[in-house]
């Protein structure tokens, strides 16, 4: 019975330490990245080419995505404003909630579930097949080659593709709002205007957008990096990448969200 | 798939991200009207200031000419003191009325301006003398109820 | 320091999580000499390897390679030396989103100002030299097993180093790819007078090439000496190993109770 716990407490302890250890090679990881970050600039091919895996490729899902949730936004803040005889601020309410918070929110959960795996799985492969080391073999730092332009690419392509996921939802709104329910469209996009701050909310959408960036690059290289290399392996670290980026997403936005949109 | 394609597609994707940003700061939000320029900063005091929000508009013959940038409490005077910012194109006489008006019914407080005759303009830091208090829809309602009770009485 | 040898490895000792891997280790690769290391999967013949390449350290010993102590350079110097190796993975370990040409121009690209034109060049050479000319324009998935390890090949001479090791070099060929990869280690090694360690436990594949033979079993070196020698070895291990046969020193059974005992048990447990 004391077996038990001693053993059940042992357990706790050594999962709470591995946590703590991996949070930490986590950390180095991401400095190191950073220390080698010259070679995505120096040879921006390389970086251009990321951006195209992680932001081009994920321009269908962010768009299609971005309308459907525009166009439930009017439909459903139609129905609630029309019971205040308040129709006219759709705009706002289509807007406000897209810049703040569902542009950032969604399409970072949309890419991490499309790029952030993609890169994590492409990572994880390169160091099962013995790629990563071939490449440290012939002189040439993975971290440098492989794996700072993914991150940058990463980085880079976020804040487009949440801006394009918040344009989209306001036309997909628009649609709905004015072209199918009829709300006065001179109202419509005048209230937007009077009521969404440049500096207040869509520049704060973008650093949150910014900081999703961060995070979810850093998980999906991280996780490849880290990845056991075997096919198991990478798949596992493929689900850890999306579950952990979209738990870290949420939480950051929270945060943020209490920084920068308390003070009035 | 050739660089060429490749770097036509980024640039591609770049050139349509950066547009929806600007589609957003123009169109969406209000950064082609909004204080890129100079603005000067008054006062006003209020007994009542309803319920007016930082960053409410300003407004003069319904057209906006500024922000309101502060709101606090003056424990001597018991007053509300809002500091707002003016776009500096637009000048006011120093007689200038301000009064705390609701657009529509049940919609937002604004603070507007109404010209008066003075020669001497309102500047950086000037206190506007003349206000009046926002409406409190239930203390209309209440003392239009007494009034009418009152006439009942006086009828009688 | 002797002349004579590329490679000295003294006194190894290696350990991951106080599991010792390898135990006091000496080598010597002879400059312009092709030398097997040779044992049972996982008996650290990959290790040495990295070990030589500066991608682990030792836990006690050196590895001198051209007089240089690799754990003891920093990342430039390490990077230096690696410049002048080539190594061939298991399973060729090409870049999977390059073409073949690519994968040859990579280390040129990385590490020379060479103009392009002189790339086509060499690439083209190094890609002749391993009779794969025509497949520059092939993607790795397209290459059947074989030519994927002649292409890695060809990558790992691609700036003639003066070290080639081959991780495996045999593992999963058919026959006729087989005698092709291992006559091109041999004119290979010639060619570019280098000198190359082949870690495989392909024995007769690579008897008919090499020049000397280590054999490691469980982390010791337990026999070494020419190809002729090894072939008429006393000793246990190198006779089973050499002949392939099934039972011997390594036996057929895992480690388990007597039959007997554990038949009368389960009779027991049924009474």
């Amino acid at each position: 019975m004391d077996n038990r716990v001693v053993g059940a407490l042992r357990g706790l302890g050594q999962r709470v330490t591995g946590r703590i250890w991996r949070l930490g090679y986590a950390s180095r990881f991401f400095l190191a990245i950073l220390l080698h970050s010259g070679t995505s600039v120096r040879r921006l091919h390389l970086t251009i080419r990321e951006i195209y895996f992680t932001g081009v490729l994920s321009l269908i899902i962010i768009l299609v995505s971005g309308m459907f949730v525009g166009m439930v936004l009017a439909l459903q803040g139609y129905d609630t404003l029309q019971r205040y005889g308040s129709t006219e601020a759709l705009g706002v309410l289509v807007s406000l909630s897209l810049v703040r918070e569902l542009g950032p929110v969604v399409a970072a959960l949309l890419f991490a579930s499309r790029a952030g795996s993609a890169m994590t799985a492409e990572i994880g492969m390169m160091k099962a097949t013995e790629q990563l080391s071939a490449m440290e073999m012939m002189a040439v730092d993975p971290i440098a080659r492989v794996v700072a332009p993914r991150f940058w690419g990463g980085v880079i392509s976020m804040p487009l593709l949440a801006a394009l996921f918040s344009g989209m939802g306001i036309f997909g709104g628009y649609l709905v709002g004015v072209q199918l329910i009829g709300v006065d469209e001179g109202s419509f996009w005048s209230q937007m205007q009077a009521s969404v701050d440049f500096r207040e909310d869509i520049l704060n959408g973008v650093i949150k957008s910014f900081v999703f960036g961060i995070i979810v690059s850093w998980v999906a290289v991280f996780e490849g990096y880290d990845a056991e290399p075997t096919a198991e392996g990478v798949s596992g670290a493929t689900t850890r990448t999306v579950v952990t980026s979209s738990l870290a997403i949420l939480a950051a936005d929270f945060i943020l969200t209490a920084f920068m949109f308390t003070g009035t | 798939m050739s660089r060429t394609t490749l770097d036509l597609w980024v640039g591609f994707f770049v050139a349509v991200g950066l547009g929806a940003l600007l589609f957003l700061a123009l169109k969406v939000g209000n950064m082609a009207s909004a204080s890129s320029g100079d603005t000067y900063a008054i006062q006003a005091k209020f007994d009542n200031i309803g319920g007016l929000k930082v960053r409410g508009a300003v407004k003069s013959a319904g057209v906006v000419v500024g922000r309101v940038t502060e709101i606090h409490f003056d424990a001597e005077a018991y007053q509300a003191v809002v500091t707002i910012r003016i776009d500096a194109r637009y000048k006011f006489p120093r007689d200038t009325f301000a009064t705390i008006n609701t657009s529509g019914l049940l919609g937002e407080q604004y603070i507007g301006l109404e010209v008066g005759g003075d020669i001497a303009m309102l500047k950086e830091g000037d206190t506007v003398k003349k206000t009046q208090s926002a409406v409190v829809l239930e203390k209309l309602i209440s003392q239009f109820m007494f009034d009418k009770a009152a006439a009942d009485d006086g009828k009688k | 320091m002797s002349q004579e040898s590329l490679v000295e490895i003294r006194d190894l000792n290696f350990s991951y999580d106080n599991r010792p891997i390898l135990t006091g280790i000496n080598m010597k690769i002879p400059r312009g000499k092709v030398v097997a290391v040779m044992g049972s999967s996982g008996c650290g013949k990959t290790t040495t390897l990295r070990l030589i390449g500066g991608q682990l350290k030792p836990t006690s010993g050196e590895v001198r390679v051209g007089g240089q102590v690799v754990h003891e350079l920093d990342a430039n110097g390490l990077y230096g030396l690696r410049r002048r190796m080539g190594m061939l993975f298991q399973f060729g370990a090409l870049f999977t989103d390059m073409s073949v040409y690519d994968n040859i121009a990579f280390q040129m690209r990385e590490h020379t100002d060479l103009p392009e034109a002189v790339i086509h060049d060499l690439v083209l050479m190094k890609l002749h030299a391993v009779g794969l000319r025509g497949a520059h324009g092939l993607m790795p998935a397209e290459l059947s097993g074989g030519m994927a390890r002649r292409v890695a090949l060809a990558r790992a001479i691609a700036l003639d180093p003066m070290l080639i090791m081959y991780d495996e070099p045999f593992a999963g060929l058919d026959p006729i790819s087989l005698s092709i990869v291992g006559e091109l280690i041999r004119k290979l090694n010639d060619a570019l007078g280098a000198s190359s360690i082949v870690v495989t436990h392909d024995v007769q594949e690579s008897l008919k090439i090499v020049d000397y033979v280590y054999f490691v079993s469980e982390g010791k070196i337990v026999a070494e000496g020419s190809a002729e020698e090894m072939k008429n070895s006393k000793v246990p291990y190198v006779h089973q190993f050499v002949w392939g046969e099934a039972d011997g020193p390594v036996p057929f059974q895992y480690p388990s109770k007597p039959y007997g005992e554990e038949l009368m048990e389960r009779v027991g447990h049924r009474g």
